[in-house]
């Protein structure tokens, strides 16, 4: 028992708990996102599944993992014009529409995956190429914080800088001013001309960025391979955790950061002789909590008909 | 108009199978030289011989119940896509219930299959009591129930029912007791009876009687139905687990005929296929029966293809997914069925 | 020279109703142009499609005499064409000055907002057109008469010529309403044209230059407002000499139905919504509860229906306590209610006409038996009903969509009515529908009270309450201010207690209990 809770003073924990956390940060950004312009985007897995085949199949072929990060946050974003163009012109219900996009993402990696390299389960055959890890000098000599922040995949360091640049957008630029209005008053964006159509497209294509990287990192970082379903429910435990956070970046990134701790406490439990299956549910379970503690604190109204 | 109206209906999901089919087609092109023979496969293949008929009609059994299961949470407008992991859990409860009580003898099949129902109420339980007592959004609890089902179901065969002398990760082999039979020589699936039945029986539920009404009453407007003296909370949470129940059901009837073991070492989908068998069936249990043979005859077609060809059968997913976004597309045709309603509006003017 | 005019437009809706026929309109420049006619006569329609947010079925709008093809209220906005709706098109949650500078945001470096720029040009233009805003407040917080003018700059700022206002007086308090007709005639003396939609004729008569009057999606006719008396006007609106053809006698009280003792209400943000209610409901009267809206009306009908919780005090149905009952249970205890909302809550819009009759009995003989449900009786019920009460529908299995605003609330209306309630507590009961089908359920109503039941009235529509009711607690507030008897009561009378310029002795109100 000393030893796990020995852990949480070990750098090398908090070093674990940056990387785990890494695709859910980049998936709570898409989540936030939409649905700062009242877009529910079910389809962050579907997006995430996506990038991470794309990225790493591309990477693998032109032996560049810049290329193939590229390639596969533009699949995402493909994915994410599907969904927009369902919802937005098709006028497909958006839950119904992300869930169809979640299949698809799932069944064409799958197809595809056998089709190039006659597999099903995962492409380790086709070689590797991880996106590099950075060393950053003065970063690396301070003690304890350089164990935990340095040496970390470049896409760690970007989806950090994300959370802020979010925050900026959705606070301070006119596009997130903009996304705001439309998200909680869609009929006073467009009375003054702002077209809700238009800005719920780039969040959802914004929202399919995000979802790129965090499954680029998948394939490219977290692991250098692709591996059927390999999202494994991260893209929807990114909606709880953005719940969590309301409408505020910094408070859904410290959401993704719980689940990140969650994630990385199995490992340490795994470790000590704890089944895996049992130690996967972690994340799961902690996402019906938090559910729950969301729902509790939001304000209860009074009115029994709203509340249905 | 109500008729030209239906025409439209008819005319669209004729186009949409069209439209998905072609996009198919266009991925079989990247995939294999041979796409006509594929594609023939892929079509006519569940008619090539009685063995694949047969094949056709039992892949039909699960995707009836878990559409049942989703046309009736999509009725109350609940979105509870928990099917998978209720059809999983279930399976494990008609597992448990086949192993430990062979005493039974001839009760034991109906135990077994019972059991297998309520454990997929059970699952299904959870996102109805979040939702109820705390309006926690059941679409994401029951996606998280999906991925618990299958660590928990997972861990508990694999440690304490495997059967070590079998090649496979699988549990010890049922009684015969626990045995759901299966027909001729092909080895038809008994189920099949089964599933068709509790269909019209959900039918009949949802049309003809007062529960059924309820049900129609929150799907089509919950504000109204608490207004006018529904309880909406109550109605909700029955149907979710009533869905639960048809799912787990579907988990068992699966294991008892066709394996008579528990084999799944993944998530089967039965669950995720009954969202486009529900759609297809515009949530309507008695067209869910048409809607699932017609997604069974595409999903063994995928499959004999597969086999035939070398080819993954996931193609079929794709075709599902985009199947869904057409059929409910709400804007599809929508210049046609404006054009009807304005020239009846107009009328005697 | 013609500001902005309609030629030839129809609108067809999805749903079939046809809003505008060959409607022609124009307004000329820096006038004031009223647009009166009946509820659903297709003026608020013909103002979408003048400010781009409906596309017309045919017809062509033209402004400042030049044709105009208008996609979206953005190319109504550039071409000088501005609208304040009825409902305010705010973000509750932003200041006025974000309100006002969404869409056209003032940029610093390449991506930031400028706050103080958007300051200064709000204040710039605010001295320019004589308007006090109070710039940095949350809109969510400000009083409905100083929204409005966020709305009406909204359009000023970008260069409206052409202002559009959908009954803007509906939800001011006459002061207000004066202030804003200040507005509108400095407004109209600097050249911008003005339109506005209004039920109020006396405000039509006191500032509109012209007036066109409506009727059933056609235009009858535009006229210069000397011409007109407001009873013409009436009789235009309405297509004939139109009286309410409603005759009362004396009610003849009986026992007490719903007593409510000493009710408060807090709501969620402790705002104190009801300030300790108490009266009493007797058998064989219609007692209405007059009020400006706002004033706590919804809240009290949603505590009596069991639609709201969370409120204390006694409310006292044959002599039990049943505050914080379930709405199933109040329905059994016979107490039926007309919601003033009949599309999200008093109906359910995807079911047929039949369906939503027997929403409140659908389990009970002859409707369903234990378990099953009989289909045929509920049609034939359905059928009974609609031709009880006049409801112009093609069949029982015709979706409620498909009806009219007074069809609607017509079904509405024959479900409650219909199922022996002691208690009908009716919100708006005719809000928003023709005249013809309010007339009809008024009697309904009176027609009630002589069976012998008691009707509880919530009304912000004084004629109404003047026709109908029998006795009359004006709310103001959240208090009742006033306990009056309906005998050569006007509109003025009710008035000064709704504005709470008036109030009756806080001593004889207390003795309504015993009355």
């Amino acid at each position: 028992m000393s030893n796990f809770f020995q852990n949480f003073i070990d750098p090398a924990f908090w070093y674990s708990v940056l990387r785990v956390s890494t695709p859910l940060l980049f998936a709570v950004m898409a989540a936030l996102v939409s649905s700062i312009s009242g877009s529910i985007n079910i389809g962050i897995e579907g997006m995430m599944l996506m990038a991470a085949f794309w990225g790493n199949v591309v990477g693998a072929f032109v032996k560049n993992p810049w290329i193939g990060l590229v390639a596969g946050v533009a699949s995402a974003m493909a994915m994410s014009l599907l969904l927009a163009f369902s919802h937005l012109k098709l006028r497909v219900n958006l839950v119904i529409a992300g869930v169809a996009l979640n299949l698809f993402g799932s069944g064409f990696t799958v197809f595809m995956l056998f089709a190039l390299t006659g597999e099903k389960g995962t492409s380790a055959s086709l070689g590797s190429q991880p996106i590099p890890r950075l060393d950053i000098p003065l970063l690396r000599d301070i003690p304890f914080l350089g164990k935990v922040l340095n040496n970390h995949n470049a896409l760690t360091y970007l989806a950090l800088i994300s959370i802020f640049l979010v925050d900026y957008l959705i606070r301070k630029t006119p596009l997130g001013m903009r996304m705001r209005a439309v998200g909680e008053n869609p009929d006073a964006a467009t009375s003054v001309g702002v077209s809700v159509l238009r800005v719920k497209y780039l969040s959802l294509l914004l929202s399919g960025v995000f979802a790129g990287f965090a499954g680029a990192f998948l394939s490219m970082g977290y692991v250098s391979w692709f591996a059927r379903d390999m999202t494994s429910g991260r893209g929807f435990i990114a909606l709880a955790a953005q719940a969590l956070g309301g409408n505020s970046a910094i408070l859904g990134a410290l959401g993704a950061l719980l689940f990140g701790i969650a994630e990385a406490t199995g490992f340490t439990l795994q470790s000590l002789r704890i089944p895996s299956e049992i130690t996967n549910m972690i994340p799961f379970i902690l996402t019906l909590v938090v559910l729950i503690i969301y729902a509790r604190t939001r304000v209860r109204s009074h009115s029994r008909i709203q509340k249905i | 108009m109500k008729r030209s109206l239906a025409l439209l209906e008819l005319v669209r999901m004729a186009l949409t199978i069209l439209i998905a089919l072609l996009i198919g087609y266009v991925f079989l092109l990247f995939s294999t030289k041979d796409v006509a023979e594929a594609f023939k496969w892929f079509l006519y293949g569940p008619l090539s011989s009685q063995r694949r008929f047969v094949e056709f009609l039992n892949n039909s059994v699960p995707l009836i119940m878990t559409g049942l299961a989703l046309s009736l949470v999509f009725q109350a407008r609940v979105f509870n896509i928990g099917a998978e992991g209720c059809l999983f859990f279930g399976g494990f409860g008609a597992m448990l219930a086949a192993l430990e009580f062979p005493q039974l003898s001839v009760l034991h099949l109906i135990v077994t299959l019972l059991t297998a129902a309520l454990f997929g109420a059970i699952w299904a339980f959870v996102p109805a009591i979040l939702k109820a007592k705390w309006k926690a959004s059941e679409l994401v609890s029951s996606l998280m129930m999906n991925y618990i089902a299958y660590l928990l179901v997972l861990f508990l065969v694999n440690n304490y029912f495997r059967d070590k002398a079998a090649g496979a990760l699988v549990s010890y082999r049922f009684p015969q007791t626990a045995w759901l039979a299966t027909l001729t020589r092909y080895r038809l699936n008994s189920g099949f009876f089964i599933a068709v039945s509790v269909a019209i029986l959900i039918g009949f539920l949802l049309y003809f009687t007062k529960y059924g009404y309820e049900i129609r009453v929150v799907g089509a407007n919950k504000k109204f139905g608490f207004y006018t003296g529904i309880n909406v909370v109550v109605t909700t949470f029955w149907v979710q687990l009533l869905a639960g129940a048809l799912a787990g059901l579907a988990g068992g009837i699966e294991l008892t005929a066709m394996y008579r073991r528990f084999v799944w070492q993944s998530l089967p989908g039965y669950g995720f296929d009954g969202i486009i068998v529900a759609i297809l069936a515009r949530n309507n249990p008695f067209l869910v029966i048409p809607s699932a043979l017609f997604i069974a005859y595409l999903r063994v077609g995928a499959n004999i293809m597969s086999r035939m060809m070398g080819l993954a059968p996931e193609v079929v997913i794709v075709i599902q997914s985009v199947m869904i976004l057409l059929v409910t597309a709400e804007a599809l045709l929508e210049r046609f069925k404006k054009r009807i309603v304005e020239r009846e509006a107009m009328k005697g003017e | 020279m013609k500001a902005i005019e309609a030629i030839n437009v129809t609108k067809v809706y999805p749903n079939g109703v046809v809003a505008n026929r060959n409607v022609n309109f124009s307004a000329a420049v820096g006038e004031i142009h009223a647009v009166v006619g009946e509820n659903g006569a297709g003026k608020t329609t013909l103002m979408k499609i003048l400010f781009g947010m409906e596309k017309p079925t045919s017809g062509e709008i033209r402004i400042f005499e030049k044709p105009a093809q208008l996609n979206s209220p953005h190319d109504a906005i550039a071409l000088g064409v501005g609208m304040v709706h009825q409902h305010f098109m705010l973000v509750p949650s932003f200041t006025v000055a974000e309100n006002i500078m969404l869409g056209i945001e003032p940029k610093k470096n390449l991506f930031s907002l400028d706050f103080k720029r958007m300051e200064q040009i709000i204040s710039e233009y605010a001295k320019k057109v004589n308007f006090e805003l109070p710039i940095w407040e949350k809109v969510m917080d400000l009083p409905v008469g100083v929204k409005q003018r966020v709305e009406i700059m909204k359009a000023l700022i970008r260069g409206a010529k052409v202002l559009i206002l959908d009954e803007p007086s509906s939800v001011l308090t006459p002061q207000e309403v004066n202030e804003l007709f200040v507005v509108l005639k400095n407004l109209s003396q600097q050249g911008i044209t003005i339109i506005f939609i209004t039920h109020k004729l006396n405000e039509v008569k006191q500032i509109a230059d012209r007036i066109t009057i409506m009727r059933e999606g056609r235009v009858v006719g535009t006229y210069r407002n000397e011409e007109l008396t407001e009873s013409q006007i009436v009789e235009l609106m309405i297509g004939r000499k139109f009286e309410y053809d409603i005759s009362r006698v004396k009610a003849v009280p009986g026992e007490p139905l719903l007593v409510v003792k000493n009710l408060n209400y807090f709501r969620e943000d402790g705002a104190h919504i009801l300030k300790n209610l108490s009266f009493v409901l007797r058998s064989g009267e219609i007692l209405a509860i007059a009020g400006l809206e706002g004033n706590g009306q919804k809240e009290l009908v949603e505590i009596l229906t069991g639609l709201r919780e969370n409120a204390s005090g006694e409310m006292l149905v044959g002599g039990k306590n049943v505050l914080g009952a379930k709405p199933w249970q109040l329905r059994q205890l016979g107490i039926s209610h007309i919601p003033d909302d009949r599309i999200e809550v008093g109906s359910a819009l995807d079911m047929s006409v039949a369906e939503n009759m027997i929403s409140d009995r659908y389990d009970q003989q002859p409707f369903s038996g234990r378990v099953v449900y009989r289909k045929r009786s509920v049609i034939e019920f359905a059928r009974r009903l609609i031709k009880e009460f006049s409801i112009r529908v093609k069949s029982p299995t015709t979706l409620v969509r498909m009806l009219s605003g007074g069809n609607m609330q017509k079904v509405v209306v024959a479900r409650e009515l219909t199922n022996e309630p002691k208690v009908v507590i009716a919100n708006q009961p005719t809000h928003g529908i023709d005249v013809a089908s309010s007339e009809f359920i008024r009697k309904k109503l009176l027609q009630m009270r002589d069976e012998g039941r008691g009707v509880l009235l919530v009304s912000t529509d004084l004629q109404e309450v003047l026709q109908i009711a029998d006795r009359i607690l004006v709310l103001y507030k959240g208090e009742i201010v006033a306990h009056l008897q309906n005998e050569n009561l006007t509109e003025t009378d009710l008035g000064f207690y709704m504005l709470g310029t008036k109030r009756q002795n806080p001593e004889e109100l207390k003795e309504l209990l015993t009355l």
